[in-house]
C-alpha cells in the first residue's frame, strides 16, 4: 500500500511538471506575450515600446531559463535600471530580491499577478478559500440528495418511483451550469424575487441564504443526476445478491434489509464517483463564479486567462491538477479501504 | 410607434407552422420506421420503449431543424430591425408584417431565427468532433489495451495529462484569437485528421491483405477521400471547393477533439483489456492472426455496444462543451447565432429582460436530453441481448 501511494505521488509530480511546461509554453506564445504587453503598457504604445517592455521585464530570455526561474532551479536576475544602475523590481506591487536569487516555486514563491497587481499567493489563497466554502455547500447539498435519489430508485427496480427518479436524474445531467443557472435565475430571482441573482455581495458582506443559494443550486444540479444514476446502478446490483434474498427469507422487513444489508455495500461505488466528480466541479466552479460574480478560484482563473496573467495561470493550473490527482488518489485508497475483498489482497 | 403583438395562441400556432418541414420529415421517418420495425435491428428495438421513442423524436427534431433551417426561419439571424429592439415575444414587425415569434434581443435580432440557425452550427460541429474523437481515441486505445506494458503507460500518462487539465483553461489557451497566428491549431488538426485515414487503411489492409482485388480499390478509396477531406479541412485547399472550414471553426473543432478524445481512449482501453481475455481472441491468436487484425476485426466489433452508447452521450457532452466555449465568448464570432453565445448575451441582461435567455437554453437542454435518453434506451437494449 505504501509503495503504491509513493508511486502515485511520483506520477502526480511528473504530471504537474509536464502540465506546467505545456501551460508555460502556451502562455509564452508570441500573440499571448503581445496581449500581456498591451494590457501592461498604455494602450497607445507603439510596437517598439511593447518590445522594450517585454525585453526589460525579462520576457525575451530563453524559454528554459525562464521556466527554470519560475520553478526555482535557476537564479532570477534582478532588473537593473540602465540609467541609475540600481536594481528596481519588475512590478511595483511585488517584492523582488535586489540580487540574483533562487525564488521560484520550489522556494514557495508563486510569482506575481500582472492583472490583479498583487503577488499570486496573496490573490490565489483567499480565492481558494472562497471557492472552498462554495464547494463545501455544493457537496453538502449534492451528496445526500443524489444518494437518496439513487437508493430510492434502485431499491425497487422498474417501479414507477424508479422510472420517475431516473428520468429526473437524466434531465439534470442534460442541464449544464450555464443553462440551469439562467433558468434558476429567471425563476427564483426575476419571477419570484426570492433570491439574489448575483453572489457579488457574498465576498464583501458575507454569505447569506439569498445570495448563495442560486450558485450552490446551479452547481449541485448537474452533478446530482450523474451520482444518482451511479448509486442506482450499484443499488440495483446489490439488491439482486444472494445475501439480500437470504435476509428477506429469514423474515426481516424490507426497510431493515435495505438499511442494514444493502446500503453499506451499495455506497462503495458512488464514493469513487463522487471523488472523481472534482474535475467536473472545477469547470462548474469557473462557470458559476463567472455567472454569479463570486470572487473565487474560477473567477481568478478566467480573469488571468483573459489577460494572459502568466504566473497566476501557472498557479491556477498547478492547483487544479493537484486537486484532480489528489482526489483520484483518495478515491483509489478509499475504494481499497471500503471494499474488504480488495483490502485483503 | 406602437408595436402590435400576437397572442399566446398566435405565437404557438406561428411556431408550429414555421416548423412544418420538420413535422413532415418526422412523420415520414416515423411511418417508415414503424412499418419496417422488425427488420431494422437495434434501431427498430428502440421504438419498444417510451424513453427510446422520446429520445429519437427529440434528436430527429433538432436534426431536421438544422437541415431545413433556411426554410424555417422568419428573418435573417443576423439582421437587425431597429424598432424591434428588446421586443417581447409575438411582436409584429411593421415593415414585413411577420412576427418576431420569440421576441427580439438587445441588438434587435429575431430570437426564433437565431435559435433555429444555432442548431445548424451545433449539429455540424458536435457530431463531427465526436466522430473524430472516437477515431483518435479508438486508434490509440486499441494498442494501449491490447499490448499493455510501455505503450500503455505512455499513452495513459498522456491521456491523464489532458484529463487533469481544467477544460476551461485548456480552451482559454487553445482558442484565443491570437493562436491563429501560430501553427499550433493547424499542427493539431493535421495530426488529428490523419487518424481516420490511418484507421481505415489499417482496417482494410489487415482484412484483405491476401485478396488484392478487394484491397486495392478500398485502399484507393480511403486515400482519395481522405486526402480530399484532409486538404479541404487542414489546408483549406479543396480542389472542388466543397469542403471548407473557417479558421475559427477549425480551432474550436480541434480544441473539442483534443478535450474529448482522452475519454474515448480510456473507455476503449478498458473494453479491450476486458475482451482480450475471451476465447475467440485466443483462437485468433492461435490461428496466427496479426495483432492489428485481432484488435480491429475481433475485439472492436465486440466492443461496439458500449461504444455506441458512449458516442451518444459524448455528442451531448460535446454540445455542452461547445456551449461552454460560446458562453465564455471563445472561438465563435460574437454575433454567431449558436446557443452558447446567445446564452452568454442574454444572461448578462437577465435583470432587464428574460425572454431572450429562454429559447437557446431550452434548445440546448432538450437536445442534450434527447441524446441522453437515446443513450439510455440503447443501453437498455444492449443489456437485453
Amino acid at each position: 500500500m505504501f509503495s503504491f501511494i509513493l508511486r502515485r505521488l511520483g506520477v502526480m509530480v511528473l504530471t504537474m511538471f509536464a502540465l506546467t511546461v505545456v501551460v508555460f509554453f502556451l502562455v509564452n506564445l508570441e500573440p499571448n506575450l503581445k496581449k500581456l504587453a498591451i494590457t501592461q503598457t498604455e494602450s497607445r504604445a507603439t510596437e517598439e515600446q511593447l518590445e522594450s517592455w517585454l525585453t526589460r521585464n525579462g520576457y525575451r530570455q530563453n524559454f528554459f531559463v525562464r521556466y527554470g526561474q519560475w520553478l526555482g532551479v535557476m537564479p532570477k536576475q534582478p532588473n537593473i535600471d540602465p540609467a541609475t544602475g540600481e536594481a528596481v523590481p519588475r512590478f511595483r506591487f511585488c517584492d523582488e530580491p535586489s540580487e540574483a536569487a533562487y525564488s521560484g516555486l520550489l522556494q514557495g514563491e508563486f510569482g506575481c499577478s500582472t492583472k490583479f497587481r498583487v503577488s499570486v499567493a496573496e490573490r490565489l489563497f483567499p480565492a481558494l478559500g472562497a471557492t472552498g466554502i462554495l464547494m463545501f455547500w455544493v457537496m453538502a447539498v449534492m451528496v445526500p440528495i443524489s444518494l437518496l435519489i439513487g437508493v430510492l430508485a434502485g431499491m425497487r427496480e422498474g417501479t414507477r418511483t424508479d422510472r420517475t427518479l431516473s428520468m429526473a436524474s437524466i434531465t439534470t445531467t442534460a442541464t449544464p451550469e450555464y443553462v440551469s443557472g439562467v433558468i434558476f435565475t429567471v425563476i427564483f430571482a426575476s419571477w419570484l424575487g426570492w433570491l439574489n441573482g448575483s453572489a457579488a455581495s457574498a465576498t464583501n458582506t458575507g454569505i447569506t441564504f439569498s445570495n448563495f443559494t442560486l450558485p450552490v443550486m446551479t452547481m449541485a444540479i448537474y452533478g446530482i443526476g450523474y451520482i444518482a444514476r451511479m448509486t442506482r446502478a450499484s443499488m440495483v446490483e446489490v439488491m439482486t445478491q444472494q445475501y439480500i434474498r437470504t435476509a428477506r427469507l429469514k423474515g426481516l422487513s424490507f426497510s431493515s434489509v435495505v438499511i442494514k444489508h444493502a446500503l453499506r455495500n451499495a455506497l462503495i461505488a458512488p464514493f469513487t464517483v463522487i471523488m472523481l466528480q472534482f474535475p467536473w466541479l472545477l469547470t462548474g466552479v469557473v462557470i458559476v463564479e463567472t455567472m454569479f460574480r463570486y470572487q473565487g478560484f474560477g473567477y481568478a482563473l478566467v480573469e488571468g486567462a483573459a489577460n494572459n496573467d502568466i504566473d497566476l495561470l501557472l498557479g491556477c493550473s498547478l492547483i487544479s491538477v493537484f486537486v484532480v490527482l489528489f482526489t483520484q488518489l483518495i478515491s483509489d485508497i478509499g475504494y481499497a479501504y471500503l471494499n474488504p475483498r480488495i483490502r485483503v489482497q | 410607434m406602437q408595436l402590435e403583438y400576437l397572442g399566446i395562441t398566435g405565437i404557438v400556432l406561428g411556431v408550429l407552422k414555421q416548423f412544418w418541414p420538420v413535422w413532415l420529415a418526422l412523420g415520414l421517418v416515423l411511418v417508415v420506421s414503424l412499418t419496417f420495425k422488425k427488420r431494422l435491428g437495434l434501431y427498430g428495438h428502440l421504438f419498444d420503449s417510451g424513453v427510446g421513442v422520446t429520445g429519437i423524436l427529440i434528436c430527429l427534431f433538432w436534426l431536421f431543424t438544422a437541415m431545413f433551417a433556411s426554410v424555417i426561419v422568419t428573418f435573417d439571424p443576423l439582421a437587425q430591425v431597429a424598432i424591434m429592439k428588446g421586443a417581447l415575444p409575438g411582436a409584429v414587425d411593421p415593415q414585413s408584417g411577420a412576427a418576431y415569434l420569440f421576441g427580439g434581443d438587445r441588438l434587435a435580432r429575431d430570437i426564433f431565427s437565431r435559435m433555429v440557425y444555432g442548431s445548424r452550427i451545433v449539429l455540424i460541429i458536435a457530431p463531427a468532433a465526436t466522430a473524430f474523437a472516437l477515431m483518435v481515441g479508438t486508434t490509440l486505445g486499441l494498442p494501449a489495451g491490447y499490448y499493455g506494458g510501455r505503450i500503455d503507460s505512455v499513452l495513459s500518462f498522456l491521456a491523464n495529462l489532458v484529463l487533469a487539465f481544467p477544460v476551461i483553461l485548456l480552451f482559454y489557451l487553445l482558442v484565443t484569437p491570437g493562436i491563429m497566428d501560430t501553427p499550433i491549431p493547424y499542427t493539431l488538426a493535421a495530426v488529428f485528421f490523419l487518424f481516420p485515414i490511418v484507421f481505415f487503411a489499417v482496417l482494410f489492409y489487415t482484412r484483405f491483405k491476401t485478396r488484392p482485388e478487394r484491397l486495392y480499390p478500398l485502399l484507393g478509396l480511403t486515400f482519395v477521400l481522405g486526402a480530399w477531406i484532409y486538404a479541404g479541412l487542414v489546408f483549406d485547399a479543396d480542389p472542388l471547393d466543397l469542403i471548407s472550414i473557417s479558421p475559427n471553426q477549425l480551432n474550436i473543432f480541434v480544441a473539442v477533439v483534443f478535450a474529448s478524445s482522452p475519454g474515448v481512449f480510456r473507455i476503449v482501453r478498458g473494453l479491450v483489456m476486458d475482451i482480450k481475455t475471451r476465447d475467440y481472441v485466443a483462437a485468433a491468436q492461435t490461428r496466427g492472426e496479426t495483432p492489428w487484425y485481432i484488435m480491429l476485426w475481433e475485439i472492436l466489433p465486440n466492443a461496439r455496444g458500449p461504444l455506441i452508447v458512449d458516442a451518444c452521450l459524448r455528442i451531448g457532452y460535446t454540445t455542452i462543451l461547445l456551449g461552454t466555449l460560446g458562453y465564455f465568448g471563445l472561438g465563435l464570432a460574437p454575433e454567431s447565432p449558436d446557443w452558447g453565445t446567445s446564452i452568454k448575451e442574454a444572461s448578462r441582461l437577465l435583470r432587464a429582460q428574460i425572454h431572450p435567455a429562454l429559447p437557446p437554453t431550452i434548445a440546448l437542454m432538450s437536445f442534450v436530453l434527447g441524446l441522453n435518453l437515446l443513450a439510455d434506451a440503447l443501453r437498455e437494449q444492449s443489456m437485453k441481448d
